[in-house]
């Protein structure tokens, strides 16, 4: 993250209202927390306005805050810290590659390579049309198939720069890639194959 | 009662203490940068990492209660490196620009590097720089800087009670900032200038102006609202550079409000340094004799029923005793020093005093405001209403105006109605009054200052006896002043005497031409076009609204450039020191009023300062014993009445110019432009966040 990432971003939409459906949603995530414990919601409330809206706006800061009858400055506090939550207008597919040491050592080098040179755009940029926006992020806690992405909700796992130009092609196509690991292996275990855990566990 | 060593030496200290408490109680110096002992822990900084037996790692003893058995060292080798190693990572993003720093020479981190640090830098790489925030009018801010101790932030959430810093992002990336960089809107805000221990925030008025080294520190009282708040005025040559606060547990602890604090360039501006004297209509200026001369002409032959003396708010007690000798002198009843009309008689101290004291409060458990808004009346009372209710099961109602306190509270009504309903029990707040043990109201002079004022504060005092605020060891019942001189001229009794005219009499007097002179002691918040065609000595220190009417202008002392005695709202006698001389030909106030006796032949008996005090003592004992505050006697007060149901309203509409001093500051103009003028202009009134 640059230094000026988590200021607002320049220009601003006026307003913002959860849908209908998206209240009922936030009340029912509200209603989880013991009285008078309501702020603690601030985080699925910023993630429930960011999946509606995309990113998180100065309107959305203050309407949560509002609605937990916080501070608009706490809710920020909470939407700054966490790189999960764009505080810019992010592309349709918000491509985020993990290289942090255990990806790097495995090559995230290439695979951030191999992005830009398919999108057409470095690291915090977004494509032209809106599509697509190219971020590093820090560790995401599958460095057993590094080197990995994160696209939207899914994990893209053990890439390489031809699974990574396969899947992003996919998505330009409208098509849903597979998630998980691009090669021959099994969730996380190990590439060759089980090594325990073998038999049917009558020996 | 922990027991513990710290290097060596036993001590005990109370349940709850911290470590980093235990080594100040044995006179050990930890160093330390977020931790404050007014503000919530937050053990960041690091800075005040100590040794601790059977502990693999330094601990912080901010945040380390103290227990029963421990052994705290302070001065080993392990201390030693970690202070500096934490001192090394402090620096890495610090600045070296000490030389254009404000801070520079009062600097926390300046005074820890030398003493803990390294002496020199390891650190090659490049340094991160951060954006300046704006913080309004009063704060500057080098927010590269800062060093993250969140005092500022913590300052904001807990007793100024106003949200609005935070911290964005995190780790390299975080920053402090307001909410989208709006000003901090707090009567207290400037405070976090005094707790950044670094120079990201400083004076933006005081900007690049001093070197501490080079000013010369008095300690004094303030006189900007009623709370005699203890200041230290920092002065270079005759010119006052800023105002700081002294810590008084019993009065502003070791806060004060902006206004006490920057209203202090109002002294360099619309000063009277000469006397003046009206001349075919015009103000001409004279010499002290011709100043003098004319009072005796036009005094000669007038009887002393046609002349009266209104003194005002900042008024100190010397030169009102002096006024009000000169006034029995001239045998004139007519005085007053109650300009806003309050009907608070002399006499019964406990009547107009704030009985509970200002400490006193923290003992409260329910609190009645009337007619009042302490959060620009007084916002360090205020800030203690909201200290007490921070530590919780404070319950607060108010009667008056709707707004926003920096505390819940149950807005009851507006105007005496719910006063008198309240009495009479017929209101859900009366319960909560009733069930208290220590409960507590606070009458404002919005209440006091109207025509059916008496009946207001005889009511509030049924009030207070009914609902058992009077008892053994505790009295509730409290009036919050407005003026810094109103509760010594109370105290000297600077009220009319049998038969004479209070400041509404004099104006109607003045009007009708039964009064022929009025000596105006520094009073400028009367209506001068009712003084109609009499004679006005005006003696003050700026040109304001009195200077302009007068006929001759005696020139006299701002509140730093006297050796004064004040009052406060509690009737705490406080003593100013003079800080600077006062301008040009102007003078200590009572030593005008002693030389203008002289002239015009009725001499008061007093050469000296000391002469001046024996004779407050004399008029009151209290003025024998200051800063003792002794509990008034509860007697009889105030005169039962009817009200009429017009709301009450608190006379402070603007916080930042309510006095002549105010008014004549640049700075508390900008703060009225940023604070006042755009909140009035969006339709809101009062103090609505």
């Amino acid at each position: 993250m640059s230094a000026a990432s988590h200021g607002p971003a320049p220009e601003q939409p006026a307003s913002f209202d959860f849908t209908a459906e998206n209240m009922e949603r936030a009340k029912r995530i509200i209603a989880k927390y013991p009285q008078g414990r309501q702020q603690s919601a601030v985080i699925p409330l910023l993630d429930l306005a960011q999946r509606q809206h995309g990113w998180v706006t100065n309107a959305i800061i203050e309407k949560v805050a509002q609605i937990l009858e916080l501070a608009p400055i706490r809710v920020r506090e909470v939407a700054t810290f966490y790189t999960m939550f764009n505080m810019r207008p992010v592309g349709r597919h918000h491509v985020q590659i993990c290289t942090t040491t255990p990806c790097w050592l495995r090559g995230s080098d290439d695979i951030v390579a191999a992005c830009s040179k398919a999108l057409g755009i470095g690291l915090g940029e977004t494509t032209a049309d809106g599509q697509f926006t190219l971020g590093e992020v820090e560790c995401l806690g599958a460095c057993v198939n590094a080197p990995m992405m994160q696209i939207g909700d899914a994990y893209y796992e053990d890439l390489d720069a031809a699974s990574t130009v396969r899947i992003l092609d996919d998505l330009k196509a409208g098509r849903k890639p597979k998630p998980g690991p691009q090669v021959a292996r099994q969730t996380s275990a190990p590439i060759s194959g089980l090594t325990t855990l073998k038999g049917n566990g009558s020996s | 009662m922990p027991k513990l060593k710290v290097d060596g030496i036993e001590v005990e200290v109370p349940p709850g203490a911290t470590v980093l408490q235990a080594c100040e109680a044995v006179g050990v110096e930890v160093p330390r940068f977020c931790y404050h002992e007014k503000l919530s822990i937050a053990g960041n900084c690091r800075m005040c990492l100590v040794e601790m037996e059977k502990s693999p790692k330094p601990i912080a003893s901010c945040a380390m209660p103290a227990a029963d058995n421990m052994v705290i060292k302070t001065d080993t080798p392990m201390v030693k490196k970690a202070r500096n190693g934490v001192m090394e990572f402090l620096l890495i993003n610090h600045p070296l620009d000490c030389p254009i720093c404000d801070q520079g020479g009062e600097c926390d981190l300046q005074d820890q590097a030398m003493a803990y640090g390294r002496d020199h830098s390891r650190y090659g790489e490049g340094k991160r720089a951060v954006k300046d925030k704006n913080m309004g009018p009063l704060v500057k801010t080098i927010m590269t800087r800062c060093i993250h101790c969140t005092r500022c932030i913590r300052f904001a959430n807990e007793i100024a009670g106003v949200e609005e810093l935070g911290a964005t992002g995190r780790g390299e990336d975080m920053e402090i900032t307001t909410y989208l960089e709006k000003a901090l809107d707090s009567e207290l805000s400037a405070n976090i200038i005094d707790l950044c221990p670094v120079g990201a925030l400083t004076s933006k008025p005081y900007a690049f102006n001093a070197r501490p080294w080079e000013l010369r520190k008095t300690e004094s009282i303030d006189v900007m609202d009623a709370l005699g708040s203890n200041i230290r005025i920092d002065t270079r040559g005759a010119e006052v550079m800023r105002v700081l606060p002294r810590l008084n547990e019993a009065v502003n602890e070791e806060w004060i409000s902006d206004k006490t604090r920057f209203a202090c360039d109002g002294l360099k501006r619309q000063r009277l340094d000469r006397p003046y004297v009206r001349r075919q209509g015009k103000l001409v200026e004279a010499t002290w004799d011709e100043a003098f001369l004319a009072i005796r002409q036009r005094l000669a032959g007038v009887a002393g029923g046609r002349v009266a003396a209104i003194a005002g708010d900042l008024a100190c007690a010397e030169s009102m005793v002096a006024l009000k000798d000169l006034m029995a002198a001239l045998e004139s009843p007519h005085i007053d020093c109650r300009q806003d009309g309050a009907k608070l008689g002399a006499g019964v101290r406990a009547g107009y005093v704030f009985n509970t004291t200002i400490a006193g409060i923290e003992q409260a458990d329910a609190i009645l405001l009337i007619g009042t808004n302490p959060r620009w009346e007084a916002p360090l009372v205020n800030a203690r209403i909201r200290k007490r209710y921070l530590a919780g099961g404070l319950k607060v109602g108010v009667i008056g105006e709707s707004l926003d306190l920096t505390y819940k509270h149950q807005h009851l009504g507006a105007g005496p109605d719910t006063l008198t309903e309240l009495a009479a029990g017929r209101h859900g707040f009366a319960e909560v009054l009733r069930s208290a043990r220590h409960p507590m109201l606070i009458v404002g002079q919005g209440a006091l200052a109207r025509p059916d004022g008496a009946a207001v504060l005889s009511a509030a005092r049924a009030l207070a006896e009914t609902f058992g605020m009077i008892k053994e060891g505790w009295n509730g019942f409290n009036v919050l002043h407005t003026a810094a001189a109103r509760v010594g001229g109370l105290d000297l009794g600077l009220v009319p005497a049998e038969g004479g005219r209070d400041v509404a009499g004099i104006l109607e007097g003045a009007s009708t031409g039964a009064i022929e002179v009025v000596f105006l002691l520094g009073a400028d918040e009367i209506d001068m076009s009712r003084l109609g065609g009499t004679f006005v000595i005006y003696q003050g220190h700026h040109g304001d609204a009195g200077a302009h009417r007068a006929d001759v202008i005696l020139p006299g002392a701002a509140y730093t450039e006297k050796n004064a005695t004040y009052v406060n709202t509690e009737g705490r006698v406080q003593i100013a020191r003079i800080a600077t001389f006062p301008p040009g030909e102007a003078r200590e106030d009572w030593k005008i009023l002693r030389a203008l006796s002289d002239v015009i032949g009725r001499k008061l008996p007093y050469d000296t300062l000391a002469d001046v005090r024996k004779r407050l003592a004399q008029v009151n004992p209290v003025f024998a014993r200051a800063e003792a505050l002794a509990p008034a006697v509860w007697t009889g007060f105030g005169t039962a009445g009817s009200m009429t149901s017009q709301p009450f309203a608190s006379p402070v509409r603007n916080f930042y110019m309510t006095d002549p001093i105010s008014r004549a500051s640049k700075t508390m103009a900008e703060c009225t432009e940023v604070f006042v003028k755009a909140k009035q202009s969006a339709g809101k009134t009062g103090t609505h966040g």
